[in-house]
């Protein structure tokens, strides 16, 4: 459950985000479209307690997120909401396996769920593997597992085919919208990616029409 | 996974730069703990190997060349002097105790030393096997001696003229080996002890071998109507008074000299402590360096390493626990440094006693761990914490949207 109302941002005074009211249900789906600089990844920081808005209120599950402590909000971040950026960022001194796990620990959780998810996202035999022996779309592939490790509730997705070709990029917008429906998770893709269009039905245009 | 696996990860991630930063301070840290070993095994030989003794008396000269030979014979006596003199002494009323010694001659680099049974009772030594002299030329050796020479008792040898490396032999006569000392970690073993009286007729020219059969004195001095020379004395006190008056007496009003060995040791470690402390102001500087070292790499990888502090943070890490994830680096990179640099500090020592089979090196220990090794650990604890403080502080404020973003 996110709901996120009167939502108001700017990096400087004359120069306001434009940012629409959202409520999503545990399960629903949502593309938010917008081209360069139209405030698509601030959204995003916002929705995932990353960058506090100027005013109004963002509620996950009930809890509004910057009325935690800090601390609080770090914690509630790790076990309800999984990050997918347009890089994969893994952690290169770690394992893929590592990767997953280093998200357990900071967010106290078991990481029963790592098996399954690496082996639902193809890359299980790389698990030993090191970042830099993977490939990009395997790259990007434990970036989702790794996002996906505490079982958030609701996932937030930043470019995530961005750098990936079109066979890599409609396998990760297929994967990421199996595993939301998997696991009954919100989910919301940020793109310009046109490529991502036709798979997610339920879309918002931010800042003009691409 | 945990915060101290974490950090571990990312130090061997740069093993180069790691292993670079671990050996500066290891290195530092090594100089410190063979000072400290070194200082605290000599200063505790040193009371030990002089406990009883409040005086010597020798031929002038050096004091303190008075004292390193007679007490721990490591240099060469100032001298001898006529037994006459020294018996007369002997009844001076501040005088307890008064042991003779006589000394010149060595076998293979081991100190034949004459005295009597109380200079045994100075330092109460068990037999490990025989029994103390009877009659010269019988003689009883300290621990080391008798392993390092494979003498058993039984045996016999033939020592040199000379204290240190022998001039002739003295081939006339034979030593006996009649009984071998436990392991007392003191200078007794090192030393082959017998009879003045033995030190006396290898020099003799004439070979009355009656005398040879009489038993040897066990305590004083011994019985004889020609004129002897003993090389030093050492001296109990009967009351403290003595302390003050004895030794002035002795050095004005004869021929003698009077040393304290407390007085002269403490001069010694007066006069060495400079050396210490510029060796010890060294060790301080590159431990200084090798903090700065661990501080640089810190800062230095920490602007590679936002992105991954930012991205640790999207999954639930707080700001503290990326403080305490650099801390750590730092704190785990010196406390290996300490480690290894106190390992080897002792294998230095270890080394430095194999290499030396005499003197006052050799009776160092590199098995000997002291309570102020564990400050060492502390000392550079601290460094650590000092050297990523900074770098930890930075990575507690990073800024994850604006890190995210900038990519």
């Amino acid at each position: 459950m996110l709901i996120a109302k009167n939502i108001e941002f700017s990096y400087q005074p004359d120069q306001k985000f434009n940012i629409p009211t959202l409520e999503l249900k545990s399960g629903e789906q949502l593309l938010i479209i917008g081209k360069s600089g139209s405030g698509k990844t601030t959204i995003l920081n916002m929705l995932g307690g990353l960058l506090k808005p100027l005013k109004g209120e963002i509620i996950i599950n009930g809890t509004s997120l910057y009325q935690l402590s800090d601390a609080a909000l770090d914690k509630f971040r790790g076990r309800n909401i999984g990050i997918i950026f347009q890089k994969p960022h893994i952690l290169s001194p770690l394992t893929v396996e590592e990767n997953l796990k280093l998200a357990n620990f900071f967010s106290g959780t078991d990481g029963v769920k790592n098996e399954t998810l690496l082996k639902d996202l193809d890359i299980l035999d790389k698990r030993k593997a090191r970042v830099y022996t993977l490939s990009e779309g395997e790259a990007q592939r434990v970036s989702i597992a790794r996002a996906l490790a505490n079982s958030p509730t609701i996932i937030l997705a930043d470019e995530p085919t961005a750098s990936l070709d079109d066979v890599n990029a409609a396998n990760v917008v297929k994967i990421l919208k199996k595993q939301a429906e998997k696991y009954n998770a919100v989910l919301i893709i940020v793109t310009h990616d046109q490529r991502v269009k036709d798979h997610i039905s339920n879309q918002i245009t931010i800042g003009g029409e691409v | 996974m945990n915060m101290l696996k974490l950090s571990w990860k990312y130090l061997i991630a740069k093993p180069l730069n790691t292993g670079l930063n671990i050996l500066l301070l290891a290195l530092g840290l090594a100089i410190i703990t063979v000072l400290i070993l070194i200082q605290d095994q000599f200063e505790q030989k040193m009371t030990r190997d002089a406990e009883g003794i409040d005086l010597v008396v020798g031929a002038k000269g050096s004091p303190l060349q008075l004292i390193l030979s007679s007490v721990y014979h490591i240099d060469f006596p100032t001298g001898n002097i006529d037994m006459n003199e020294a018996m007369a002494l002997s009844r001076n009323r501040l005088v307890k105790n008064i042991i003779p010694l006589g000394m010149g001659d060595n076998y293979q680099g081991y100190r034949i030393v004459g005295t009597n049974y109380d200079y045994l009772e100075l330092y109460n030594p068990q037999m490990k096997e025989g029994v103390v002299w009877e009659k010269p030329f019988e003689v009883v050796l300290g621990y080391e001696v008798a392993i390092k020479l494979g003498l058993n008792v039984g045996d016999d040898f033939v020592g040199s003229h000379g204290i240190g490396s022998s001039s002739h032999e003295h081939d006339e006569h034979p030593y006996l080996v009649t009984g071998i000392l436990d392991p007392m970690g003191n200078v007794l073993d090192k030393l082959i002890l017998t009879s003045i009286e033995s030190v006396w007729y290898t020099h003799d020219d004439d070979h009355d071998h009656e005398k040879f059969e009489k038993s040897v004195a066990k305590t004083g001095f011994p019985e004889t109507d020609e004129d002897r020379e003993v090389t030093s004395l050492l001296i109990q006190y009967r009351n403290p008074m003595a302390a003050v008056q004895l030794p002035r007496q002795i050095n004005s009003r004869t021929s003698l000299q009077a040393a304290s060995p407390s007085f002269e040791i403490s001069r010694l470690f007066e006069l060495l402590g400079v050396g210490i402390k510029l060796i010890q102001g060294l060790a301080i500087v590159i431990i200084i360096i090798a903090g700065l070292g661990i501080f640089i790499a810190l800062f230095n990888s920490l602007k590679e390493r936002k992105y991954d502090l930012a991205v640790m943070r999207t999954l639930g890490a707080s700001s503290g626990q990326l403080f305490l994830h650099i801390l750590l680096e730092g704190v785990i990179l010196t406390v290996l440094g300490a480690i290894v640099g106190i390992l080897m500090g002792h294998l230095f020592i270890a080394v430095l006693v194999k290499q030396s089979d005499q003197g006052l090196v050799s009776t160092l220990s590199a098995t000997v761990f002291l309570v102020e090794e564990l400050w060492i650990l502390a000392y550079a604890v601290a460094v650590g914490i000092i050297a990523s403080l900074i770098p930890a502080w930075n990575a507690y404020q990073t800024d994850i949207a604006k890190q995210l973003t900038k990519s």
